[in-house]
């Protein structure tokens, strides 16, 4: 584990340059690694290559089958093409992926997050108007550290009935998303960062985190910088949500928060997610596969498309994202098309001719 | 001090006014019980010394019973605190019972000394392995989703994350243990189950992360299952931590008890809390074998409202109110919540969390006068 860290630690990040620089805004076709996924995964990943084609991105798909295949060792594994696709392309949408319990092999989030160190997940929540909660103000950004914290995995019984689970937080990682939480806000035109802790708890873990977070507040002038217990996070989110812009905070914190925020604006079926790291990053929709309505053409493909369009704002094509990104909020405030788990009586092709008629109303 | 008593002496008028229509027919005697019970108080940081105070206050302009006798802990002032172990010995003295408020744990961002809070040593001496926050709507205060809610938390706190040991491996590179042991998995997973039993509910919730930390959470869990086997007439289901709290923003009336490790306690404790009105009316109590403290269900110390009496008495007086059922005043107990409950409900004297401009005092007065023994 230490050699791990020490790892780490020699890899210095260059955050500024991953998000955007690296693609310069030309005409030229961008392939995508495209994973559907299970379930509904087929229909909601088709939803989006029609909708992307109707808007004109220049994206080409390469599809790719994630079916876990064994190998020479007698070990499942996710196929190697998958990996490979991802080496070239750097970006991958992906759709919900049926969770391996107790299969024996690594699921994809985890291979790919580990190939591409994928240390940040994003996820955006915006009340969508139409779409009715008891929340009708929510514009939270949750960005979570993907790689060590809570879930780093290290745990061991010392003897029968006692558990030890290791939390580790290192400077490198938390500096990693510390300043990928910066970029971000500055990139999307958002006024503030809030470190969300623990700290008065756990002092030196989630202290070190706090450091961190402090250290790079001070790199940022323009971005105003809030520190807060998880706690009180959670207290305020549920009174008044509106009052928090950009959360930043480590694994189990984020993963609880993220999840409570998608729950103020309507559940998973409507927050897209990023997992972003130096070299590449995957879109995911992160709802499950829904297999009692799969094939029947009920899905709700909101997610993935709105993670779709995270992908086109990483790849700098921010105009296609807009275009998009208004389509399917309008689509959804105006109602007619929408899908039965918002109250719609549409359908997941009815929805997504919506969307295509009003991208190309909108070019 | 003398201020403090002039406000006394002000209040009194208007009471005796109230209390006026009835001493006309029947002049009541003032309420003495020969023998008073004695608890320990801890007014704590932030507000907790405002809102023990305004009970002390209601105390004794109503006549309830019970005298007090002042530990004072703190981090924030720590060469005026108390040590823990005069904590132990004056709650142990006094029926093994206190009322707390919260204690204000700072964020030290330095690497030695002492790791654990004030809080967490009080818990560990006193073995207060359960912390129950009863989560009810009041009548009176507005909520979001406008639905009753009912249900009881249960959360083991010394334990877990909580555990303070943490050390620096390498420069850079921290470990933070989280520790969880079949005993006390047990140990809590029982009261929770007996807890329901005896309070007639119908369902006990174990919420967990045990799908990454199979170990740790995984115990946890496991130990939840069997326990629930020795109860078959409570239904049993466990909930991962962040679908409980998707489901707690769109569905809260689903839990009946819940119970879980200790940093999830936290963060379900106030994001239940924020659901039925806030810090300020929710309150708590934590339990172990021998003693009880009674406190707010969200612990905050509230310290940007300290001294500016605008803090929401209502968490702490339900604390008291509880305490005496504890204690066996149970006439004076709900004497005391139903006056809570009255001017909760009325709404004319609402403190600003609830959308008043009452100061906590003017809710302490309110709920005086509406007090009938």
């Amino acid at each position: 584990m230490l050699a791990k860290c020490m790892k780490k630690a020699t890899t210095v990040s260059t955050i500024g340059q991953t998000i955007s620089q690296r693609y310069a805004s030309s005409g030229e076709v961008r392939r995508v690694t495209l994973i559907p996924g299970d379930g509904i995964g087929p229909e909601i990943s088709d939803s989006v290559q029609k909708i992307f084609e109707a808007a004109n991105a220049p994206i080409a798909w390469d599809p790719v089958d994630v079916t876990p295949v064994k190998g020479r060792d007698g070990i499942f594994r996710i196929p190697s093409r998958c990996i490979e696709l991802m080496h070239q392309n750097k970006v991958g949408l992906k759709g919900p992926l049926e969770t391996p319990i107790g299969k024996g092999h690594r699921s994809l989030n985890l291979a790919v997050r580990k190939e591409f160190d994928l240390y940040a997940n994003v996820r955006p929540c915006r009340s969508l108007e139409g779409h009715k909660t008891l929340y009708d103000n929510v514009d939270v950004v949750t960005i979570r550290e993907n790689t060590e914290g809570e879930y780093s995995g290290i745990e061991h019984e010392i003897v029968s009935g006692v558990v030890q689970s290791i939390k580790l937080i290192t400077e490198t990682a938390s500096r990693n998303v510390a300043s990928f939480a910066f970029e971000y806000a500055r990139q999307n035109g958002r006024k503030c960062v809030t470190a969300v802790h623990k700290a008065n708890i756990m002092r030196m873990s989630d202290g070190l985190f706090l450091s961190i977070c402090r250290e790079q507040a001070a790199l940022y002038p323009d971005i105003k910088f809030k520190e807060a217990y998880l706690d009180t996070v959670c207290l305020n989110m549920v009174q008044d949500p509106g009052q928090y812009d950009v959360l930043v905070m480590p694994n189990l914190y984020g993963d609880i928060l993220s999840d409570l925020c998608a729950g103020l604006v309507g559940g998973l079926g409507v927050t897209p997610s990023g997992n972003i790291g130096k070299g590449a990053a995957v879109f995911e929709s992160v709802h499950g596969t829904a297999p009692d309505i799969a094939g029947q053409d009920k899905a709700n493909p909101t997610a993935l498309l709105l993670s779709a369009v995270m992908m086109l704002r990483y790849m700098n094509l921010p105009s296609h994202a807009s275009r998009i990104e208004k389509a399917v909020f309008d689509a959804i405030a105006d109602g007619r098309a929408k899908t039965g788990d918002l109250g719609g009586s549409g359908t997941c092709s009815s929805f997504t001719a919506d969307v295509c008629a009003r991208v190309k109303d909108l070019a | 001090m003398l201020s403090r008593s002039l406000t006394t002496v002000s209040r009194m008028a208007p009471q005796a006014l109230a209390s006026r229509q009835y001493s006309i027919t029947a002049p009541r005697p003032p309420t003495e019980i020969s023998q008073k019970l004695k608890v320990t108080i801890i007014p704590g940081d932030g507000v907790g010394p405002e809102l023990i105070y305004t009970v002390q206050d209601i105390v004794k302009q109503t006549g309830i019973p019970i005298e007090f006798e002042e530990v004072f802990l703190s981090e924030v002032h720590y060469t005026r605190s108390a040590s823990i172990e005069n904590a132990v010995k004056s709650i142990s003295k006094n029926n093994n019972v206190a009322l707390k408020g919260a204690i204000e744990e700072s964020a030290v961002l330095h690497t030695e000394g002492e790791l654990q809070g004030l809080n967490m040593r009080l818990r560990k001496a006193l073995d207060l392995f359960a912390n129950v926050v009863h989560i009810k709507t009041l009548d009176g205060i507005k909520t979001r989703h406008g639905k009753k809610l009912d249900f009881v938390i249960v959360r083991e706190q010394t334990e877990g994350e909580y555990s303070s040991l943490e050390h620096q491996l390498v420069p850079g590179v921290i470990e933070c243990l989280k520790i969880s042991t079949r005993p006390k998995c047990e140990r809590i997973a029982k009261f929770a189950f007996d807890y329901a039993t005896k309070t007639g509910r119908k369902k006990v919730t174990a919420v967990h992360k045990a799908n990454i930390m199979k170990l740790g959470d995984g115990l946890f869990l496991k130990t939840c299952q069997d326990v629930a086997k020795q109860y078959p007439k409570i239904e049993f289901e466990s909930m991962i931590i962040d679908n409980t709290c998707m489901q707690l923003v769109s569905r809260p009336e689903q839990f009946d008890v819940m119970v879980m490790p200790n940093l999830y306690g936290n963060i379900i404790d106030n994001l239940a809390a924020g659901l039925v009105g806030g810090a300020g009316v929710v309150p708590g109590q934590s339990v172990g074998r021998d003693f009880v403290i009674y406190e707010p269900g969200s612990r905050h110390s509230f310290q940007e409202a300290m001294g500016r009496s605008i803090a929401n008495p209502t968490a702490m007086i339900l604390c008291t109110a509880n305490m005496l059922n504890h204690l066996h005043l149970d006439a004076w107990g709900n004497s005391l919540r139903q006056a809570v409950q009255d001017v909760v409900k009325e709404g004319k004297v609402r403190t600003r969390d609830v959308g008043g401009y009452a100061t906590t005092v003017d809710f302490a007065d309110a709920v005086i006068d509406k007090f009938r023994i």
